[in-house]
């Protein structure tokens, strides 16, 4: 029982950093209606950037704080000229698409050049404290974590619903030209909503490195959990990024401990099969709604 | 001086031109109706004149060039458009909708004015917590009506409101227009093929034809024409 109640900890732990990085997908996708394959390396290098303030003497939750700022410059910057440009996703998905990969490509080679490969130790967020909950270990990190997304699910959920420019973000989200219409300026909300995304992925990369290390390949291992996340929340749903998060960090813990064959070496393996299983049963995930286009 | 003022406008898709010349006028507080057929150009028409398209030729507002200039500037000005086939935000409830149609406005009167709207539309009121895109084509083409005049325009452009609607909402739609156009001293341009009911609301008409104008005056004139009686009314 205490063995159980650990792993599901774990599984929390990694499931609240899942779903921060599928909000930031999620919140992309409603935006653009595009896949951003680079949210994990935008994170990534915002993370390096955080380290070098703290190497700086800079408190982690400042320098953090101001990688997220950071960050969601970048990210309104990366859509206003790498993306739009290039055109819209309903015509043009697949250069898109490869933006977005050259995106992936760049940022990674980048901070292998300007950091190196080798495996730095950064700061946690919430200290290395921990406390014992019925024979499970659970650590500050792990509490901020979870704490972290709560408070930014909570942000989101009060911008989205009662705020005017939350009011703007939904209506670009399912109508552009209309929204053009009524004076929204569609360009600034597409900005900001990349931006949101970026530094909700700036403070992921922090949480990450602080739980593991800080390497250029940080993000690549948790991509394809995050991706699943996503798909099984429904891509257009915050909501649904934060239950699959949490949903896909319990059950590779879960599957990699309790089923033999699988283990730790194929959990990753287990994650492509959730994603697989999701697209043939429920594609448009669990909250998603089902696109119906009229021809 | 006319409300809005076009002159030798041209306009059209990349390099196929639908637009060849127009001249039309819409006064201050006037219902003016823009007759045409399929393809005649009359959504051309419309979305050149809120900055959906490019196009060239003069458009002067209250005197002033908007020509070039994007919708969100010109919604500012005071221009709101109902697109064809209505343009509701589908994924937002009623209530987000017409407080979006507010979105360029910065008093405090915006829940007073949805209040408004409500008693208009009573249907709009008993549905206010519901997704647009769950409603039928009638009640969303109100609450794209309610939504384009939350922004207290000058002019309200409207591309075929009748489209895709059965008859008895069509009409109660034009009624509720000229009640707008009556009440509030809202002017109102209106493209449509349904000529009869376009006609029963409006002071002046014109009739496009492949991208000219061919035809034009009082309602009552157009209505008289021989042409116009063939083509739209569906009378010999």
């Amino acid at each position: 029982m205490d063995e159980l109640l650990q792993q599901l900890v774990n599984g929390f732990s990694n499931g609240a950093v899942y779903a921060s990085l599928a909000l930031s997908l999620v919140l992309v996708y409603r935006a653009s209606g595009l896949l951003n394959f680079a949210q994990g390396e935008m994170a990534m290098v915002a993370t390096y950037g955080a380290w070098e303030l703290t190497e700086r003497d800079i408190p982690v939750a400042v320098a953090i704080a101001i990688a997220m700022a950071g960050s969601f410059v970048f990210g309104a910057l990366i859509e206003r000229l790498l993306i739009r440009p290039v055109g819209d996703a309903e015509t043009h998905a697949l250069p898109l698409t490869i933006v977005t990969i050259g995106g992936f490509i760049t940022l990674n080679a980048f901070a292998q050049w300007r950091w190196g490969t080798a495996v730095r130790s950064f700061p946690p967020l919430f200290g290395n404290g921990k406390i014992t909950v019925a024979g499970a270990i659970i650590t500050h990190q792990v509490i901020g974590t979870v704490a972290s997304l709560l408070v930014v699910v909570g942000l989101l959920f009060l911008l989205f619903q009662k705020t005017k420019l939350g009011l703007a973000i939904r209506s670009v989200s399912s109508n552009v030209e209309s929204s053009r219409l009524v004076g929204v300026p569609v360009g600034v909300v597409l900005m900001v909503s990349w931006g949101i995304a970026a530094a909700i992925g700036a403070l992921a990369g922090g949480l990450v490195a602080g739980n593991q290390d800080l390497s250029p390949f940080m993000m690549q291992f948790i991509l394809v959990s995050v991706f699943a996340s996503a798909t099984l929340g429904g891509f257009d749903s915050p909501l649904g990024a934060v239950v699959g998060g949490l949903l896909v960090g319990v059950f590779e813990v879960l599957i990699g401990r309790y089923v033999g064959i699988v283990g730790t070496d194929l959990a990753l393996g287990a994650t492509f099969v959730l994603i697989l299983g999701v697209l043939v049963v429920r594609p448009q995930g669990l909250f998603g709604t089902a696109k119906v286009r009229r021809v | 001086m006319s409300l809005l003022d076009v002159r030798e406008l041209h306009g059209g898709y990349g390099q196929v031109k639908v637009l060849h010349g127009l001249d039309f006028s819409v006064g201050q507080g006037e219902v003016v109706v823009i007759l045409g057929a399929n393809g005649a150009g009359k959504t051309t028409t419309i979305r050149a004149l809120s900055g959906m398209i490019a196009s060239s030729g003069d458009i002067l507002f209250e005197g002033k060039s908007i020509q070039g200039q994007r919708p969100e500037q010109l919604c500012k000005l005071g221009i709101a458009h109902v697109p064809q086939g209505r343009g509701t935000i589908t994924d937002l409830t009623v209530e987000d909708n017409l407080r979006l149609g507010a979105y360029v406005r910065k008093d405090k009167d915006i829940d007073a004015d949805i209040g408004i709207w409500y008693d208009i539309f009573p249907r709009l009121g008993e549905r206010r917590a519901q997704l647009a895109g769950q409603m039928s084509g009638g009640e969303q083409q109100m609450l794209a009506i309610a939504r384009a005049a939350m922004a207290r325009p000058k002019l309200l452009l409207l591309d075929e409101p009748s489209l895709g609607l059965a008859p008895l909402v069509t009409q109660e739609v034009f009624k509720q227009l000229a009640d707008i156009n009556r009440d509030r001293g809202t002017t109102l341009l209106v493209v449509e093929q349904n000529a009869n009911l376009a006609l029963s609301v409006a002071d002046r008409a014109y009739v496009l034809e492949t991208g000219a104008i061919i035809t034009k005056g009082t309602a009552a004139e157009v209505g008289a024409d021989e042409a116009v009686r063939r083509a739209y009314l569906g009378i010999d």
